[in-house]
């Protein structure tokens, strides 16, 4: 039972890296084929250095995930404590369905729904760019709520009720007690729903597909643009880099936790 | 008792400081709610139901049935790729829960790391892969085992879905399998109830609401994608997020684009709200991901 499981999971894990693993060695091929491995090189790597097409891409897509998550947590923290507190169980409940709604509709439908919005507003203000950063922030904003409020919530609802009360008479004012108590039980949430909301925007192609505007392409877009021709493998060196990243940094928060719970 | 202290009322008013958390917190979210998720949709049944002059029509609507064949296709495509994650992903997700904690922090960390590959990079890549002159069909040609044609059929559009969306399989089901507790499987054991059956009555129906949300979250995407069917389908399997995505491309269609948006909307959120029936009303399990 044990090696027919572990089997199971070498099989699924190798399918799943198979395609990844290919990526990475042809991100290092002297030709341009992606089918062919004629020899070692780091030519795409150089290739990327010197293509600023990708950098302004990159720097884009950087801005904008960095913009919206933080305003989707401004926005998102205020409105769980908001959620939370309220008592009028009726409006509690649309609110929470609206909010939901980017979740659980296709981001197609997400999409194409705020272009409409875009461009329909955009034309009764007579604007030439109908379509800009504003409206992809704003599409990126919108989608980054739910994921936010969804992780503050649960951090409100852990917390001791009596525990502000507490610091208050104490002493604390009550926006002392914000800052000292409330705050601080929930900022683990704040960050998870700030992490979440940086990534997703990183990643989003479909909804920045139909919300942007011809003067600011993410890098998303740009690759979407790219494999309608043929990618080149430069795309293929940033994609290492990522993945390089990405790696170092999940091990390391393994490493830090694993630190951690020695410790304790 | 306490109604024996006296108190003057000025005293204890300045005394009850109330938190500064309140409902008023909510009310720029409200706002952004209402302009742009319900005035967006808003937006699509009007388009749905107005020619482009802007004048009442249900032509859009009617013309719908011309679609229904692609409607059908996307269906039947991301239903058997759902399945299939649900097949593989269940067994995956109950095999690392059950790997010690430091193996099962590091696997999931591997099955994380494809999720942040952008995905028309991994679609791509896959496409490398499986293309006639790439590299499948170089190594069976080397073994002498002739050639596949596999871009342009529908296995290959599945096997994208699959390949590309496992992972939000996965991670709700096995989110929901650890929080189980130990002792009700012991318990059953102790009660001579054999493994499987102990699996049957106790891990599996604990695990129904990480079930629930893997599968929708692995159907919505599959349903609604345009990309994997145009990269793996050769652009001869038309999914209904080609047709969707073709609309947009000119004003002229945009009616026809809302409309056929508006029924795979509706589509989806009741299927949806028939799911989360399954699964007790908090499952909090799905988003953790």
């Amino acid at each position: 039972m044990k090696t027919l499981s572990r089997a199971f999971m070498i099989l699924v894990f190798g399918i799943l890296y198979i395609p990844m693993m290919v990526l990475v060695l042809f991100s290092f091929n002297s030709s341009k084929s992606t089918g062919n491995f004629t020899g070692f090189s780091f030519k795409w790597y150089a290739e990327l250095f010197r293509d600023s097409a990708t950098f302004i891409a990159l720097r884009n897509t950087l801005i904008l995930a960095a913009c919206s998550a933080i305003l989707a947590t401004i926005i998102g923290t205020l409105a769980a404590v908001g959620i939370y507190k309220m008592k009028n169980k009726y409006l509690k409940a649309s609110i929470n369905t609206v909010t939901n709604i980017p979740m659980m509709n296709p981001d197609i439908v997400t999409g194409i729904s705020m272009m409409l919005l875009f461009v329909f507003v955009g034309g009764m203000l007579g604007l030439e760019d109908k379509l800009s950063f504003w409206t992809m922030l704003i599409a990126h904003t919108t989608f980054n709520l739910p994921y936010v409020i969804l992780s503050v919530m649960p951090k409100l609802r852990q917390m001791d009720v009596h525990l502000p009360e507490a610091a208050m008479d104490l002493g604390c004012t009550p926006l002392q007690a914000f800052f000292k108590v409330e705050l601080h039980t929930i900022l683990p949430g704040i960050i998870t729903g700030m992490m979440m909301a940086f990534t997703l925007s990183l990643d989003d192609f479909v909804i920045s597909f139909f919300t942007s505007g011809s003067d600011f392409q993410t890098l998303p877009l740009l690759i979407y643009s790219m494999t309608k021709k043929e990618v080149t493998p430069d795309m293929y060196a940033l994609s290492t880099i990522m993945m390089t990243a990405i790696l170092i940094l999940m091990l390391l928060t393994n490493i830090r936790s694993d630190k951690k719970k020695q410790v304790k | 008792m306490n109604k024996n202290i006296n108190v003057p009322p000025e005293a204890a008013k300045k005394k009850i400081r109330k938190p500064i958390f309140s409902e008023i917190a909510a009310v720029p979210h409200t706002v952004w709610s209402v302009l742009f998720i319900v005035l967006p949709l808003i937006f699509v049944c009007y388009y749905a139901f107005t020619d482009s002059e802007g004048a009442l029509t249900f032509d859009n609507i009617l013309a719908l049935s011309s679609h229904a064949h692609t409607f059908l296709t996307s269906i039947c495509y991301a239903f058997i790729a759902t399945v299939i994650c649900l097949v593989v992903g269940y067994p995956l997700a109950f095999s690392i829960s059950q790997a010690s904690a430091k193996r099962q922090g590091m696997l999931i960390m591997l099955l994380m790391i494809p999720m942040w590959m952008n995905l028309l990079i991994r679609t791509y890549s896959l496409m490398a892969i499986l293309d006639d002159g790439g590299l499948l069909n170089g190594l069976l040609k080397a073994w002498g085992l002739g050639e596949l044609n596999i871009i342009g059929t529908s296995g290959a559009v599945i096997f994208g879905m699959v390949y590309d969306f496992l992972p939000y399989m996965v991670l709700p089901i096995y989110s929901v399998m650890t929080k189980q507790d130990r002792k009700l499987i012991e318990a059953a054991y102790d009660l001579g109830c054999p493994r499987l059956s102990a699996h049957l009555k106790v891990t599996l129906p604990l695990s129904v609401p990480g079930i629930v949300s893997g599968i929708t979250m692995v159907f919505v995407p599959s349903i609604s994608t345009f990309y994997i069917s145009q990269k793996l389908g050769g652009g001869t399997r038309e999914l209904i997020g080609d047709t969707i995505e073709r609309q947009f491309q000119n004003r002229a269609t945009y009616n026809v684009g809302a409309a056929i948006s508006l029924v795979m909307m509706i589509l989806i959120l009741i299927s949806v709200a028939i799911m989360n029936k399954f699964s007790d009303e908090d499952s909090e399990g799905g988003i953790i991901v």
